[in-house]
């Protein structure tokens, strides 16, 4: 069963390339709450501060926030990219995250290629591999601009590219940082219908958006985000 | 997407920094191939176009060889058979380490934009760069036997003997690539000295000249880590096994130099995505 449990969860952006100290009392000097000096007195940007949740198997949650709420960075916290200052986090399931699809992609390498590298990436053995590379390739439709730079792609055709790629592995718990919109029409339906089957099948899906049809559609419960706190945790 | 272990739990106030980052050696050694086949991407998209590609590495190692060979056995006095192996070796030996430890300060901010999105363990960067060196260095390394046997200097089988020398090589190169990885991230100062340091590292190695030309003096030569890790593979190849003394500096370097980039991985694993 997948779970996410976080407690008195903190995470503090340290400012370490802005030394000069007049700098520093003028960030610190206006009565601001997010940066704020901390114990070894360095600037830091406060991005989360005492998060406390816990998301059980079967919810559905919509991160709602202004810009700069902490919806992406509390994401990443989750995926297990930031590490908190303080609190705790315990994340069970296996974890899959739509945060950025293109991260990995080397735009020198043609399309196969890159199916290759994210098949390294994950681990696959060399089975997977080629069922990865017949599933993505057929997905993406990309045909014989498979093996063509994907720098030669037009911006409809690499994010088909990225998007059959991140979401050909079926994870416990889905991470994803606002709703795909991209690709022609014609793609559009089949991702929405790849996307409608990876979330019926995660237990766990943790989405950050901007756009209620999103939270009305798919979630069941919304955390609302301001300034790194929760400001409202509530089911739908 | 990239998929993690089904288990994650972090606590502040417990951060078992040992365990995780044993655990971010272990899972990033497991990754070789992954690491293996980023540097091999490095490498054919720094080439990319080149008629030559990588070959120019192994030619501009023999342009330099052929230059430096002709001035300095001239200025040392040395006939060319006894000069040139001596360079040979030591040159592109040198050329492999100097370039790591360029390389080596973006282990980290190069990969930021990996970083950031996924979880990967941090020592697959330093196989990287540590993968990624090494095959350029493997096409230089191919003048090497061609020289011993222009000179007919073929070695005995001690010449084996340079198999652990290259292993230390490689293990530093890996506790570099974090070491130095982490410092460069948080410091951006260092890349620059770094490069500086490098520099006068290679006048004040054995590199151009020979050890021997030191006299009496070449004992203090074990306090060059430098001579230390050259030594341990151009004694085998050169010199019949070379000198117990670097062969043990060496090893005591490597020791340092891992249990210090050890200590600090540990101890900052978990504030690299911060630093990048």
């Amino acid at each position: 069963m997948a779970r996410i449990c976080a407690e008195g969860l903190r995470i503090e952006f340290p400012l370490y390339h802005f030394g000069a100290r007049s700098m520093k009392k003028r960030l610190l000097g206006a009565a601001s709450r997010r940066v704020k000096a901390d114990a070894q007195n360095r600037v830091v940007v406060s991005a989360l501060s005492d998060l406390s949740f816990t998301i059980e198997s079967g919810e559905r949650v919509a991160l709602v926030g202004h810009n700069g709420a902490g919806k992406s960075t509390l994401l990443r916290t989750l995926a297990g990219i930031y590490e908190p200052v303080g609190g705790r986090l315990t994340v069970e399931g296996e974890i899959g995250s739509l945060i950025d699809p293109a991260a990995g992609m080397d735009m020198l390498s043609t399309g196969r290629e890159n199916i290759r590298l994210r098949a390294l990436y994950r681990g696959l053995n060399a089975e997977e591999t080629a069922a990865l590379e017949a599933e993505a390739g057929e997905f993406s439709g990309l045909d014989e601009f498979l093996d063509v730079p994907i720098h030669g792609y037009s911006a409809g055709m690499s994010i088909r590219l990225a998007f059959a790629l991140a979401t050909a592995v079926q994870p416990q718990i889905l991470l994803m940082d606002e709703w795909f919109s991209a690709g022609d029409a014609d793609f559009m339906a089949k991702a929405e219908t790849r996307l409608e089957q990876l979330i019926k099948a995660s237990e766990i899906l943790v989405i950050a958006t901007h756009d209620m049809n999103v939270v009305k559609r798919w979630c069941n419960r919304v955390i609302r985000l301001e300034a790194g706190r929760i400001l409202g945790d509530a089911p739908l | 997407m990239p998929r993690t272990e089904h288990y994650l739990s972090i606590d502040a106030a417990n951060p078992r920094h040992t365990e995780r980052a044993l655990a971010d050696l272990r899972d990033g050694l497991s990754q070789w191939r992954l690491a293996l086949a980023l540097a091999r991407l490095d490498l054919r998209n720094r080439y990319r176009g080149s008629v030559l590609g990588p070959l120019w590495m192994s030619l501009s190692s023999l342009i330099m060889l052929i230059g430096l060979g002709l001035l300095y056995g001239a200025l040392f006095k040395l006939k060319l058979s006894e000069y040139l192996p001596h360079l040979a070796v030591s040159l592109i030996v040198w050329q492999w380490i100097a370039g790591f430890i360029n390389d080596s300060c973006a282990t980290l901010t190069s990969a930021e934009g990996v970083i950031r999105q996924m979880r990967l363990p941090y020592t697959l960067h330093a196989l990287r760069v540590a993968f990624r060196n090494a095959l350029v260095a493997a096409h230089s390394l191919l003048l090497v036997p061609i020289v011993l046997l222009i000179f007919r200097q073929v070695p005995g089988p001690e010449a084996f003997l340079a198999i652990p020398g290259l292993l230390l090589i490689c293990i530093n190169m890996v506790a570099g690539g974090l070491l130095l990885g982490m410092i460069c991230a948080r410091f951006r100062d260092i890349p620059p000295i770094v490069a500086n340091a490098v520099q006068l590292a290679f006048f004040v190695s054995p590199i151009l000249w020979k050890p021997e030309l030191l006299g009496d003096a070449m004992v203090w030569m074990a306090f060059n880590p430098f001579y230390a890790l050259l030594e341990t593979v151009r004694g085998p190849l050169l010199e019949g096994g070379g000198p117990p003394l670097a062969w043990l500096a060496a090893i005591f370097y490597t020791a340092v130099h891992v249990v210090l980039a050890g200590f600090l991985f540990m101890r900052f694993r978990s504030r690299i995505a911060f630093w990048v």
